[in-house]
């Protein structure tokens, strides 16, 4: 392994000055592990709402921190009975609702390991991370049970079952009441015991990549997520009496961190809809009078359509006095946001989000400025940010002192961030040091010596550079991995796979910004499939090609897709064992081809969680 | 794939996506894709979705829809509802 030389290495954000609000907090620094803290929290909370759920326009209920307390005693108890303590791994599968903080909680008290495992997988991609995950416990809901075929489950000893209904066939599974205590005949109603972890300890196991592939679980310590709440909520507080809107999924780093321990320290409300329809989206920042949310940049990109469409609805002059408005807007805002003055110059804009916003949380390199500019110009500030959940999610995010468009931020606090072996215009591969990353990857001791230099830090596999102030700039990527804009990682490892029965010589697939690294244009990046047909191949031979790779495709998830065809003549260099060795592809297809020989399918398509 | 529409809730269905998305009427047929028909992205079609349940009077949960990606595919959920 070589040594990396930093060529930039930037300090993380002075702590923010403390906003006032932040003191409403429970202090992150005083804490050994997150179920202490969360332990506090529901005591120091409790008459206050910490959850409440819509079924579209329906409230289905709304829990106070005593509700949540009562709950997660009782399911405590049950892990407890069940012979689940420390170092124990629990995984979860679940939609967004409150009873997934609840298990997640319930798991803490009991000093056990919480593994999130993505609901969106497959049944059969579900059952191959909960053979690696190990756990002795799954937590999960009947829609998401239902499918696994019966006995599919019966390795983890203990499966908990919530909204079965009355005469569904759980097998060796039990039934979870979780929030009207209707559980299994014989569980105990005594209170748990309390099981405390230190800092070091593993809090969570949590996937960055699931399908196909060696299954990467990030060991994520208590000091990550204690470090990250201290450091983002300096920046952000979210206090009792704020409402956020947990729209991403919770297995997901980014809400595990903002739509559960974050707001649950601080004493605030978190809201969850049962459908992810824009139009009950919108109705529901408006009904809960939603003030804080993370969303993925395609979400942006439907908010923007509705605001349009309200703007192109104006008669002529009204558009023209809302154009004004926004540039005084803008102004009166240049240094940081202020919601009242933005709120009564733009009410209309304001009310159809509610009204309440302060802040629209936005991760990735894949936000386009021009839309964040133009949030932030009607006063809906975009605070886009960077991370990986081998650092706990948040690595970089602006501080919106002032509204940056054009960068993912400055390093959070106690994050350190440099750029080694930077090119002549100052890009480099990112690298980050600190409290919040991962102990390593669970059970791969090489991919976790790959995920670190020498001296510990983490690479990010991005690459990018850092301006004067700073402020990290993103441009492309040295893994070859894609992250799409609903958020997905997709390994084109793993779409070769799917591809074996197409009718060429041979294909890899890459990531489009690393074959041709484009600076500033990762938006809306895509995976492009290149192919070397047999020499001589007639035009009946491309048509098979053509339609097999087209029904390959088809078959794949929808964010798997690729969206472009490169045909080249070249042989692809591969290893002694017959891997395709990308970089060294990569490098050839550079050089004797342009972008614009592909041949692009169609509009990405994704899903947006 | 291309069948022609086998019912009267399929033909209903295909009239109301092609009438959203600016599509000559018949251009669709029940197997196609509806992303890479319609040329939509994901919350587009839970847009559409929402116009189709107030059509019909159902209401499909989000975690049916999992894997559904044809008009068919739209058009069974919406028949399961109705019983």
């Amino acid at each position: 392994m070589q040594t990396a030389t930093p060529s930039q290495a930037a300090p993380s954000q002075p702590a923010a000055p403390r906003d006032p609000r932040a003191y409403e907090m429970l202090d992150a620094t005083r804490y050994a592990c997150v179920g202490e803290m969360l332990r506090d929290a529901l005591v120091q909370f409790k008459t206050h709402t910490a959850f409440t759920e819509l079924d579209r326009r329906r409230v289905v209920h709304r829990l106070s921190y005593l509700d949540v307390k009562r709950a997660v005693d009782r399911l405590a108890r049950r892990l407890e009975d069940a012979g689940i303590g420390a170092g124990d791994r629990v995984a979860i599968v679940m939609t967004n609702q409150a009873r997934y903080p609840i298990a997640a909680t319930a798991a803490f008290f009991r000093g056990a390991i919480v593994v999130p495992i993505d609901y969106k997988l497959t049944p059969k991609e579900r059952e191959a991370l909960l053979a690696h995950a190990k756990p002795r416990a799954l937590v999960t809901e009947y829609p998401l049970f239902a499918p696994h075929a019966a006995g599919a489950l019966e390795a983890v000893p203990l499966v908990l079952v919530s909204e079965a209904p009355e005469h569904a066939r759980l097998g060796h599974a039990q039934r979870w009441g979780a929030l009207d205590g209707a559980d299994a005949p014989g569980v105990s109603d005594a209170p748990p015991t309390f099981v405390p972890r230190a800092r070091e300890d593993v809090a969570t196991i949590v996937y960055s990549s699931g399908t196909g592939g060696a299954p990467k679980g990030c060991m994520l310590p208590h000091r990550a997520y204690l470090a990250q709440y201290t450091a983002l909520t300096a920046m952000f507080p979210i206090v009792a009496g704020d409402r956020y809107f947990s729209i991403l999924p919770t297995n997901h780093a980014i809400d595990f961190m903002c739509g559960f321990l974050g707001p649950l320290c601080g004493g605030a409300m978190v809201v969850h809809q049962r459908t992810l329809r824009p139009e009950f989206l919108t109705a529901t920042m408006k009904s809960e009078r939603v003030t804080h949310m993370a969303v993925v940049p395609l979400l942006l990109t439907a908010f923007e359509r509705a605001i349009r469409e309200k703007l192109d609805a104006l008669p002529g002059w009204q558009r023209t006095a809302v154009d004004a408005l926004m540039q005084v807007n803008e102004r009166l805002t240049e240094r940081r946001p202020n919601r009242l003055v933005s709120r009564t110059l733009l009410r209309p804009i304001h009310e159809a989000f509610g009204g309440e916003l302060r802040v629209l949380f936005c991760g990735g390199a894949f936000v386009e400025q021009e839309r964040a500019e133009l949030f932030n110009r009607l006063g809906l500030p975009v605070a886009i940010g960077y991370g990986l959940t081998e650092a706990s999610t948040v690595a970089t995010v602006n501080d919106l002192r002032p509204f940056r468009g054009d960068s993912v931020g400055r390093a959070v606090e106690g994050v350190s961030l440099r750029i080694v072996d930077a090119d002549a215009s100052g890009v480099g591969e990112v690298q980050l040091h600190g409290p919040t990353l991962m102990l390593g990857y669970l059970d791969d001791a090489e991919q976790t010596r790959a995920a670190f230099t020498e001296d510990g830090w983490l690479r990010t596999g991005d690459l990018g550079y850092l301006d004067a102030s700073h402020h990290l700039h993103l441009v492309g990527r040295s893994k070859n991995m894609i992250v799409t804009r609903g958020g997905k990682n997709v390994y084109p490892e793993d779409i070769e796979g799917a591809f074996a029965s197409v009718a060429c010589e041979e294909l890899a697939v890459f990531a489009e910004g690393y074959l041709w690294q484009t600076r500033g244009e990762l938006v809306g990046e895509r995976l492009i499939v290149v192919a070397r047909l047999k020499a001589g191949a007639s035009e009946v031979d491309r048509r098979r090609f053509q339609e097999s790779l087209h029904a390959a495709n088809q078959r794949l998830a929808d964010y798997k897709r690729v969206h472009a065809l490169l045909v080249t003549e070249e042989s692809f260099p591969r290893t002694a064992s017959m891997k395709i060795k990308r970089g060294e592809l990569a490098t050839l297809l550079r050089g004797t081809h342009a972008t614009a020989e592909t041949v692009h399918f169609g509009e990405p398509v994704e899903a947006v969680r | 794939m291309n069948a022609t529409p086998s019912s009267d809730l399929e033909t209903r269905l295909l009239t109301l996506a092609a009438a959203r998305f600016g599509k000559a009427a018949g251009s669709l047929a029940p197997g196609d894709d509806i992303f890479e028909t319609l040329g939509i992205d994901s919350i587009q079609a839970m847009e559409m979705l929402t116009e189709i349940e107030t059509t019909f009077g159902v209401e499909i949960p989000d975690y049916e829809l999992q894997g559904v990606t044809t008009f068919a595919g739209i058009a069974e959920l919406v028949r399961r509802r109705l019983g």
